[in-house]
């Protein structure tokens, strides 16, 4: 594991891919963005959505990059091979959201929190579940300064505290506060139907919605 | 464009646009309640509907839009019967869907209604094709929304095969294929326009362009200011697929009242309503009174206020985002036919002008 990033590559180009690009970009961090295609289909996109981030392959993107950021639709991640991540730090921003995106039967079951489904798959990288409980559109907005009273909070939940301490300073160079959950499994309170999941919210409210979630449980 | 040369090409943040101001205002037939708080049928809704409809045009508004829905909150799944109803009753005022769910319906079907309602409403027709936030017309019809992102690429590449007019030929996956095969009523003076209604995604944004479609950005949440790229993503896309620049639109929702507190009072208890419901279904947090002050303040998507407040905001956002189009989504569930009524009174006869005023000031050569 890097022992800090400064290299971010974003997979995926939708809504959600673009905005952490650009906020990775204004973090000061060298950023690359890929999708299943060529990137020659995204130059235009990048040019002007996201200037100064680099359109690749992903292959290419991966393996320069010190963290990865998957920002894929998640019915689409059974078809990501596994192989392209083997040996990285990955950030799942993905929500398994049936309601608004289908079913998918790989995340249908209950015992299991998307992000340690996305793991058991991902078998040789290090996955970290964060970015996914903030709306795109509030993402960039939502950002604050060190320091600011009003500074929102984003969760950061993993099995490896080392790699989630690494994606927790990214998160804080961002603009968010991190609040580290100390396992994937934790990481459920993230996901839609959760307490946090569609606001945005100070560390200290953020804290007290997922206590009062977990005695309510 | 051929309507668009008459007016004065205006500079605007964005860049150039050649296309006069639209002002419009969309609906999606949301139910509504009598002055009792009593919920009125879904057949007097729809009436309603008309009704706002005919009025909207008597009171100088531009483009009457009706979304797609499928829900006892919205209960409009038939938007175009409701449209021709209007299109029967108006002259000037153009008809259109606000968003048609072109991904569970059949292309071929949505060009023989809106090519019907262009016929009826002699040219006034027009079709934005999209997603919208409703969702449920994919059960109802059986499709899987997990197929959401293939449906709409091949049913909009054959929408676009079917405006160009003749018999089409045409080959998918999703749909049965057509060979050679006449589809009508033919339009009398070439394809009506189509937009894309694009909610956050740039490469829908060059898709628009692709197919030579206009763009309306349905900006339902966050900084406007934030799709500034997306006007210029979509006059680069143009250029460099060779087309001709295209009008760009804003769709944003609100509330217009006497005043302020008026409006904010008539709608907050609605909104709140309706988004604690979708919020239990789609698992998201509920909104404060606080985020929504935020939205309804100048950083945000919500044009609720008094004509003067609604008008400094639809001005600001045009010019910011490049866009020759407003239409504001009116109406919550919930509110009565008076308060909607004269939320479209207010529109026409006070918040267009003074937007057209604005925006005029804005541009005089000696600012």
């Amino acid at each position: 594991m890097p022992l800090s990033v400064q290299r971010i590559a974003v997979l995926g180009a939708g809504h959600v891919g673009p905005v952490i690009a650009r906020m990775a970009l204004d973090a000061g961090f060298e950023v690359a963005i890929a999708t299943s295609g060529s990137p020659e289909n995204l130059d235009l996109v990048t040019q002007v959505v996201m200037p100064g981030v680099e359109a690749r392959w992903a292959a290419d993107a991966v393996a320069a990059a010190d963290m990865v950021v998957l920002s894929i639709p998640l019915h689409r991640f059974s078809a990501l091979d596994p192989a392209l991540l083997a040996g990285k730090l990955v950030v799942d921003a993905m929500n398994y959201w049936a309601p608004a995106d289908g079913a998918a039967p790989m995340f249908q079951g209950k015992e299991l929190s998307s992000s340690e489904i996305v793991q058991r798959r991902l078998s040789q990288s290090t996955v970290i579940k964060s970015l996914n409980q903030i709306a795109y559109q509030d993402l960039e907005d939502g950002r604050r300064p060190v320091g600011s009273l009003d500074r929102h909070a984003i969760g950061v939940a993993g099995d490896d505290s080392n790699a989630a301490n690494v994606v927790g300073e990214v998160i804080d160079r961002i603009g968010y506060d991190p609040v580290m959950l100390d396992s994937l499994r934790a990481g459920r309170v993230l996901q839609p139907g959760g307490p946090v999941f569609g606001a945005v919210l100070t560390r200290s409210e953020f804290e007290r919605a997922i206590h009062t979630a977990a005695v309510q449980s | 464009m051929t309507t668009s040369t008459a007016e004065t090409p205006r500079e605007t943040a964005g860049g150039s646009t050649r296309f006069p101001l639209v002002l419009g205002l969309d609906t999606f037939g949301d139910h509504e309640h009598d002055a009792e708080d009593r919920p009125l049928s879904h057949a007097q809704t729809i009436r309603n509907v008309v009704e706002e409809g005919v009025l909207a045009e008597q009171v100088g508004v531009d483009f009457f839009g009706i979304g797609e829905h499928h829900t006892d909150d919205f209960p409009m799944p038939a938007a175009d019967v409701v449209l021709a109803a209007i299109a029967a009753r108006t002259k000037r005022i153009h008809v259109g869907s606000a968003v048609t769910v072109l991904s569970s319906d059949d292309p071929v079907r949505v060009f023989q209604r809106f090519s019907t309602l262009n016929a009826i409403s002699n040219g006034r027709a027009e079709v934005v094709l999209g997603r919208g936030s409703s969702i449920d017309s994919f059960p109802l019809f059986g499709y899987d929304l997990a197929n959401y992102e293939e449906l709409f690429e091949e049913k909009v590449n054959l929408f676009a095969e079917l405006l160009k007019g003749g018999p089409v030929t045409w080959h998918g996956n999703l749909r049965p294929s057509l060979n050679n095969q006449d589809v009508v009523p033919y339009t009398e003076a070439g394809p009506f326009r189509t937009w894309i209604g694009v909610g956050g995604s740039p490469q829908s944004v060059v898709r628009a362009a692709h197919y030579g479609f206009s763009l309306m950005l349905a900006i339902i949440g966050g900084s406007p200011a934030r799709f500034r790229p997306f006007s210029r993503l979509f006059l680069q896309a143009l250029e460099k697929f060779g087309r001709e620049p295209l009008p760009i639109g804003v769709h944003s929702p609100g509330h217009v009242a006497e005043t302020d507190e008026k409006a904010l009072e008539e709608f907050w208890p609605r909104w709140l309503h309706i988004i604690t419901k979708m919020s239990k279904v789609r698992g998201f947090a509920i909104p404060t009174l606080e985020s929504f002050r935020y939205e309804v303040g100048p950083q945000g998507a919500l044009f609720i206020g008094s004509p003067e407040t609604v008008a400094q905001k639809i001005a600001a956002n045009l010019m910011t985002l490049g866009a020759n189009r407003f239409d504001l989504k009116f109406g919550m569930p919930g509110l009565s036919p008076d308060s909607l009524m004269r939320n479209i009174e207010l529109y026409g006869t006070k918040v267009i002008p003074r937007v057209r005023e604005l925006l005029a000031e804005s541009t005089r050569p000696d600012d």
